[in-house]
């Protein structure tokens, strides 16, 4: 097999990488006294509790769950006594209930076993049961996506191996830690879903990893390490597809239309591993760093752990930090509250001192066009901005602002210090809002 | 109130920033400004300085006037002062060049919204008003290295009245008359290459622009080598059909306005009745930028072909 350098690539801007852990080799975090595991860790319908205030459970067994399609199980990370369950907001504003669990000293496991599988509708219950939801970052359950009406004209996996936010190593460590896992995770994939070609694209910042997931694979496998150019964000769906195959995902499609199904190399590595062992998902590994952080690490930490335990481990002083996230510097969303728990798709707690977290002051835009050149979607921010200013709805429309990915870019860039990818966003909201309203008149 | 901050993403940002943009631009405007000065003697300072204290102050005071904040910390009334000295001879009256000054401020920049909302450079709009309403300060040449001969007001016509017979090389080192910072080609060209490698400018502009120019003046029967280093076309090409707020958005809306302007200065100097073109060139692209902006939208990324405009 070979690594081969991706010939055509999406814009992007140069952020500085700050890749401080990519040799810290994960540690388990100690158990935290108490968790909290929110019933909505997916995109989709929030599960129902399965137990009450007062039941013990075991480590791996199911603690939610709901009859709906669209919906993932959410299972009970250590084992323990439900103390509570209460009404739980999640960091993009949803509500859904969240059990709290006091965690005991003996950490019973589960009864797990390896899932016994045969057909695809098998494998599909088994991506289901293992509580797998897209672990990069969108949180959109893997059962749904691998079980697309259309899902007999895919024959390409893409796994993002990209990892293009700046200071986040967790995926760099799954490659380098869980290969084995990876592998399985592929062939799994790719025997249930009959796939016959597969993609690995990881950004050249990250040579080893490419060697050792080429190594990893034999030729049957069908599998190309695709090198990307470090240049955020390689690692957004369209780009890395656009990358790795050439495929360019029209507008308003998915990928599965083009043929193409992509998963992150951590959601990869959970199949994998849950596989060989029927233990669902219950950690996440997550990279701890940011300027605040003295001592950057990579952790194994389990589901709910609440973020608090997880900056006195890494001795990050509340004092000095004025900004902790969840996820990376680009993508990341601003905690009000440090006690908020760990959540399947999360990679990353970043914190940043207290003259790092301020936001400089917004001037004149200047039309210097930066924004234009860095769009991995082609739009022109600052005009959109405008628009959005006025309200201007078919205006929004015709320069494809639903086309948006909110990567960040365009706000990076500007010297204006404009918030323009923060604009775009609102302009989504404001359009669905729009539409809505028309849904009801109609 | 929590302790923390919380704030949309993206949190970091780049090291960009406007007054940063607008250093750049001065340290690349310095090398013709050096040779301005030695070529005019001290009188072209003199006009430099007068330009850019009656562009900062002007921009100060209509700024407060009109209740807005005080934007001369982003440097950009400097790059005017600056820009408009040297469109303008080094015997100019003070008071005129005082006059353009304002001119450009207030009413071309500010009266349009400030950075960013002008249509038309201010520069070089005042450049026109100053050359159409005092034709002859304007027009009114200094020999170069006269300042040191105590000849100051020897009048001398440009290089580009005669411009067959001009020298090469004193074109593209400054040993000609003309106005304070287009003289040397040189001295410009460095302060280009300094932009590009900033990424303050995208060299195709200029390129595209000069260009034009040379092909066109050459398939004119013209001297295409003298007509890139005359007049203010590096001065124009490189620091003013650059310009953000007045030249178009994208890449391709750039190399049309450019390939716009090569083509009207070349018309104006070769069958015009003006030796130069160049100011009235990009004031006219200028004009036409939103009309091309309409044009040249970029496709986003998987939108399809067609784009209603």
């Amino acid at each position: 097999m070979a690594i081969i350098k991706s010939r055509k690539c999406l814009a992007g801007a140069h952020v500085a990488h700050h890749k401080n852990t990519t040799e810290k080799e994960t540690k388990q975090l100690p158990l935290s006294k108490k968790v909290t595991i929110p019933l909505l860790q997916h995109m989709g319908a929030p599960c129902e509790p399965l137990v009450k205030k007062g039941d013990h459970v075991c480590t791996g067994q199911k603690i939610g769950d709901n009859s709906a399609f669209f919906s993932v199980p959410v299972h009970a990370s250590c084992s323990g006594v439900v103390e509570d369950i209460v009404s739980f907001t999640n960091i993009v504003g949803a509500t859904c209930k969240a059990v709290v669990l006091a965690v005991d000293e003996e950490q019973q496991q589960a009864p797990v076993s390896r899932p016994v599988i045969e057909t695809r509708e098998q494998f599909l219950d088994a991506v289901r049961e293992s509580g797998l939801v897209g672990l990069g970052g969108a949180g959109f359950p893997a059962h749904v996506k691998f079980g697309y009406r259309d899902i007999d004209k895919v024959d390409t996996l893409v796994v993002n191996a990209a990892e293009c936010e700046p200071y986040i190593t967790a995926d760099y460590r799954t490659c380098i830690e869980a290969r084995q896992d990876i592998v399985d995770g592929v062939r799994a994939i790719c025997k249930f879903l009959n796939l016959s070609r597969v993609f690995i694209g990881i950004e050249d910042n990250k040579a080893f990893a490419m060697e050792v997931l080429d190594e990893a694979f034999s030729p049957e496998d069908h599998v190309t390490v695709v090198s990307l150019p470090s240049v955020y964000p390689q690692g957004a769906e369209k780009s890395i597809i656009y990358a790795t195959t050439g495929i360019t995902v029209p507008r308003g499609k998915l990928p599965a239309d083009c043929g193409v199904i992509v998963s992150n190399v951590s959601s990869v590595a959970h199949l994998g591993r849950y596989l060989k062992t029927g233990m669902p998902l219950i950690e996440k590994r997550i990279t701890v760093d940011g300027d605040a952080v003295s001592d950057p690490q990579n952790l194994m930490v389990r589901i709910g752990t609440p973020v608090r335990d997880i900056l006195t481990y890494c001795h990050v002083s509340e004092d000095d930090c004025g900004k902790v996230l969840m996820g990376g510097p680009m993508m990341g969303s601003a905690l009000a509250d440090i006690d908020a728990p760990i959540v399947k798709n999360n990679n990353a707690v970043t914190c940043f001192l207290e003259k790092s977290s301020l936001l400089p002051k917004t001037t004149a835009c200047i039309r210097c066009s930066k924004c234009i050149g860095v769009c991995p979607m082609r739009l022109m921010p600052a005009k959109l901005e405008k628009a959005y200013d006025k309200r201007d709805a078919e205006q929004l429309e015709r320069l494809c602002v639903d086309l948006c990915i909110n990567c960040g870019c365009c706000s990076f860039v500007c010297p204006a210090k404009r918030h323009l990818a923060q604009k775009n966003q609102l302009a989504k909201a404001f359009l669905k809002e729009l539409k809505s309203k028309e849904d009801k008149k109609a | 109130m929590s302790k923390w901050t919380v704030s949309p993403s993206p949190h970091m940002l780049s090291s960009n920033s406007t007054s940063n943009i607008m250093f750049d631009v001065i340290v690349a405007l310095f090398p013709a400004l050096l040779v301005g000065i030695y070529v005019f003697g001290p009188r072209a300072l003199i006009v430099t300085l007068v330009c850019v204290a009656a562009c900062m102050l002007s921009e100060f005071v209509i700024r407060k006037l009109m209740k807005r904040d005080n934007t001369l910390g982003d440097f950009s009334a400097i790059v005017t002062g600056i820009l408009l000295a040297f469109n303008l001879p080094p015997q100019i009256p003070l008071w005129v060049a005082a006059l353009g000054s304002v001119f450009a401020i207030v009413v071309v920049k500010q009266l349009f919204g400030g950075i960013g909302q002008n249509f038309a450079n201010p520069a070089i709009t005042a450049r026109i008003f100053l050359f159409v309403s005092f034709s002859t300060y304007m027009t009114t040449w200094t020999v170069p290295f006269g300042y040191q001969h105590m000849a100051d007001a020897v009048a001398s016509a440009t290089p580009l009245v005669d411009i067959a017979s001009a020298n090469t090389l004193d074109l593209f080192l400054g040993n000609v008359s003309g106005c304070i910072g287009e003289v040397s080609a040189a001295a410009l060209l460095l302060g280009g290459i300094y932009l590009s490698i900033r990424r303050v400018i995208n060299p195709l502009v200029p390129l595209t622009f000069i260009g034009t120019v040379f092909v066109f003046t050459w398939v004119l029967g013209e001297n295409p080598v003298n007509h890139i280093f005359a007049g203010g076309l590096m001065l124009g090409a490189i620091f003013m059909a650059t310009d953000y707020s007045t030249t178009p958005a994208t890449l391709r809306g750039k190399l049309i306005f450019a390939f716009g302007c090569g083509v009207i200065t070349t018309l104006i100097r070769v069958f015009g009745s003006y030796p130069e073109g160049v100011s009235f060139a990009i004031l006219l692209m200028n004009l036409i930028t939103p009309l091309i902006d309409r044009c040249t939208q970029t496709k986003p990324f998987g939108a399809g072909g067609k784009q209603h405009v």
